[in-house]
């Protein structure tokens, strides 16, 4: 079995034990490559039926070309798709002038929390990967939060033997990694082997592309001229700039993204 | 199509210099993007130091400034020859579940040890995980050689210790390598320091190392995982732990003794499935309406796993709480979950000097090993973990929490035939 058939049986097996220990579960859906692909993936563990909604955290800051291919793919793949605004701190004017930390915590970190609780999810699946980011890289495949949405990073429950954490007490939620050890690569050359449609903003145009994308206010392109699957693939292969160095987030401070996480953000 | 990774991890003491020598192999594959490596730079500046390698694997704020490792990281890096995951385990008592976490998703362990300080008291505590995670391919690294300015005696001296102690928990390492994790020496490439050394380096030895390799050539396994209504088919959905399975093929399900055929193999999409093979997540259909729910265990006929109530088992405890003899408790084995209770606990083991604390003890402490017996509520579907590690390992969960992990060693009282 080849690498990445590997990492596709594992994240489906992943999948159907969270959904099996949580039936309300959502799924977290930034129309991203990875979450894109993490939802190709929940298709095929339920065979096109997917039993649990799809949300997708508008900070209402996203490029057009992301709303553009959240509607077309929520309809072609029948969705139950969710959209979440937090439409108090949207109607105050939050935006990044005001501080990025502040901005991400309100349109983001709280506006899932407001969600979570009207919903009452107990579990959600979340695209994060290891090569992301040193944080993330600490990460459980199913890793609670506290009823404060606190990541208690130092006191991870063990994960071995594919045995996860799969109770929680009722006023936990646990977050679900499928992808958590998947690469960058690996994404890409699953979503070539598979034919998965992506956004166009992650393919160069005029000798621009994003790798990572999130809102358009915190998001710079790189310079590529990675125009198709296969030429983004080749690139990731010789490439040494990490993947998120377009994104803000990670710059403002050596652990911003620390203390994001440790509040609840993803 | 692209080559399997390994995924090895690396554990030892506390500063015995992991982190070093993760830092120095991402930095000598050239593995690192150049922002990393200003992030890196920065932050050791704010705590007033140079470029400091363990950073790199070190993210937490409180590991930087305390410079400990807290929990498990993997990170990915590329020899010329295949890709590898780093499995970075914490090498300090207090984090030894995160340790257990990260060794058990490896292939292969490096144990390092200082030869400054020689054998530590979580050398031995890791070794023996490494052992009880059936983790047989090891390489033992010597690291700091420029502190005993690369003395072939010094090294042969400390080689010798951890020699003798792996041997009591049969562990045959495939290569010893004194290196210098700071300076580089026998990392990536060969050390002028070190002449005497004609064996590999660190990436010499990982090249060398083979993938795990899934159970093929075994009878059939498939525990089930779930069951999904889809338009109108009952598919029961599981991963294959070993062996195949066949479009057509007589199964029989443990623990109802039932016999059905399959009717068909499921994946979304895809038609006309005739087979499925161990490490697969897979669906089938039946022929004969029979009732399957999760922890059922599908096998081969003639071939089946134990179905017992009974067996012997190392269980290694890893809760600040005392465990104590008779307390009910969960276990999981693949996707069976039962109540069971420890009626024996022949030896209580200190898992680091690996003496014996106590001899039919009544608890088991943190961090200790039980030899023990277990009875599980109701029969379950088992087998040694030397026969097959998938079905012979197990997790006892308390409260919400997994709290020991376990290898079945013998099995009482079983009947191959229900
Ligand atoms: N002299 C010397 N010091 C080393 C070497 N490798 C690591 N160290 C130092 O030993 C200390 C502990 O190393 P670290 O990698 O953090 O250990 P860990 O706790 O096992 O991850 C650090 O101060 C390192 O700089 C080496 O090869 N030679």
């Amino acid at each position: 079995m080849d690498h990445i058939t590997k990492l596709e049986n594992q994240t489906i097996f992943i999948i159907r034990e969270a959904y099996r220990q949580f039936k309300n579960v959502a799924m977290l859906w930034s129309i991203g490559k990875d979450s894109t692909t993490a939802l190709w993936l929940i298709r095929k563990a339920f065979y096109g039926k997917i039993p649990f909604p799809i949300m997708h955290l508008d900070t209402g800051y996203k490029f057009k070309e992301i709303y553009e291919f959240r509607g077309k793919y929520a309809k072609e793949w029948n969705l139950n798709l969710i959209v979440a605004k937090n439409k108090e701190a949207m109607n105050k004017g939050m935006s990044p002038e005001k501080g990025r930390f502040k901005c991400c915590t309100e349109l983001k970190t709280n506006n899932l929390k407001k969600a979570i609780a009207k919903y009452g999810f107990r579990a959600l699946y979340l695209a994060i990967r290891r090569d992301e980011h040193g944080i993330r890289a600490k990460e459980r495949i199913f890793s609670p939060r506290d009823e404060d949405f606190e990541w208690d990073y130092k006191n991870q429950p063990p994960e071995l033997w594919d045995q996860y954490k799969t109770k929680a007490k009722d006023e936990e939620h646990l977050r679900i990694h499928p992808l958590l050890g998947w690469t960058e690569l690996n994404v890409w050359q699953y979503i070539k082997r598979e034919n998965i449609p992506i956004v166009s903003l992650y393919f160069a145009k005029n000798g621009k592309r994003y790798r990572s994308i999130g809102c358009e206010t915190c998001c710079n392109p790189v310079d590529s001229d990675a125009d198709t699957i296969d030429k983004i693939v080749e690139e990731l292969k010789i490439s040494k700039v990490s993947e998120r160095s377009g994104r803000a987030q990670d710059k403002e401070s050596a652990y911003m993204m620390q203390k994001l996480r440790a509040l609840g953000y993803m | 199509m692209e080559k399997e990774s390994l995924k090895f991890v690396i554990v030892g003491h506390v500063d015995h210099g992991k982190s070093t020598l993760i830092g120095r192999l991402l930095f000598d594959t050239d593995s690192l993007p150049p922002d990393k490596i200003e992030e890196v730079e920065k932050a050791s500046k704010g705590v007033g130091r140079k470029l400091e390698f363990a950073f790199l694997m070190d993210h937490l704020q409180e590991e930087r400034e305390q410079g400990v490792t807290i929990d498990t990281t993997q990170t990915f890096f590329k020899s010329p020859k295949r890709e590898y995951v780093i499995i970075d385990a914490p090498g300090h008592i207090e984090f030894v579940k995160n340790m257990i976490t990260g060794a058990s998703q490896a292939e292969a362990g490096l144990l390092i040890v200082d030869v400054n300080q020689g054998v530590a008291e979580q050398t031995k505590r890791h070794a023996y995980i490494l052992a009880m995670l059936g983790l047989y391919q090891v390489v033992v690294i010597l690291n700091k050689m420029d502190l005993v300015n690369f003395s072939e005696k010094r090294f042969r001296r400390v080689k010798q210790e951890v020699e003798k102690f792996l041997r009591t928990i049969d562990i045959t390492p495939y290569f010893y390598i004194p290196i210098s994790a700071t300076k580089g020496d026998n990392v990536a490439g060969k050390s002028k320091n070190i002449p005497w050394h004609k064996g590999p380096t660190v990436l010499e030895s990982l090249d060398s190392l083979k993938n795990r390799l899934p159970a093929e050539n075994k009878p059939l396994i498939f525990p089930v995982q779930d069951v999904y209504r889809i338009n109108g088919k009952r598919i029961t959905v599981g991963r294959i732990e070993a062996g195949s399975i066949r479009q057509g093929q007589e199964i029989k399900i443990l623990p109802s003794g039932q016999m059905t055929r399959v009717k068909s193999i499921e994946k979304f999409c895809e038609e006309n499935i005739d087979r499925g093979d161990s490490g697969e997540s897979i669906g089938i259909t039946t022929q004969e309406p029979v009732f399957l729910d999760r922890g059922d265990v599908l096998c081969e006929p003639g071939k089946e796993p134990f179905l017992t109530d009974t067996f012997g088992a190392n269980l290694f405890w890893m809760l600040k709480e005392d465990f104590g003899k008779k307390e009910r408790i969960t276990l999981r084995c693949t996707t069976q979950e039962i109540s069971c209770r420890v009626t024996e606990i022949k030896k209580r083991i200190n898992s680091s000097s690996l003496q014996v604390i106590e001899k039919d003890a009544g608890i088991l402490r943190n961090l200790e090993v039980g030899e023990v017996m277990i009875k599980t509520k109701r029969p379950i579907a088992v087998k040694t973990f030397n026969d097959l590690a998938e079905l012979g390992r197990f997790v006892l969960v308390k409260g919400n929490n997994i709290c020991a992990g376990g290898i079945i060693t013998t099995i009482i009282s079983g009947r191959r035939f229900p």
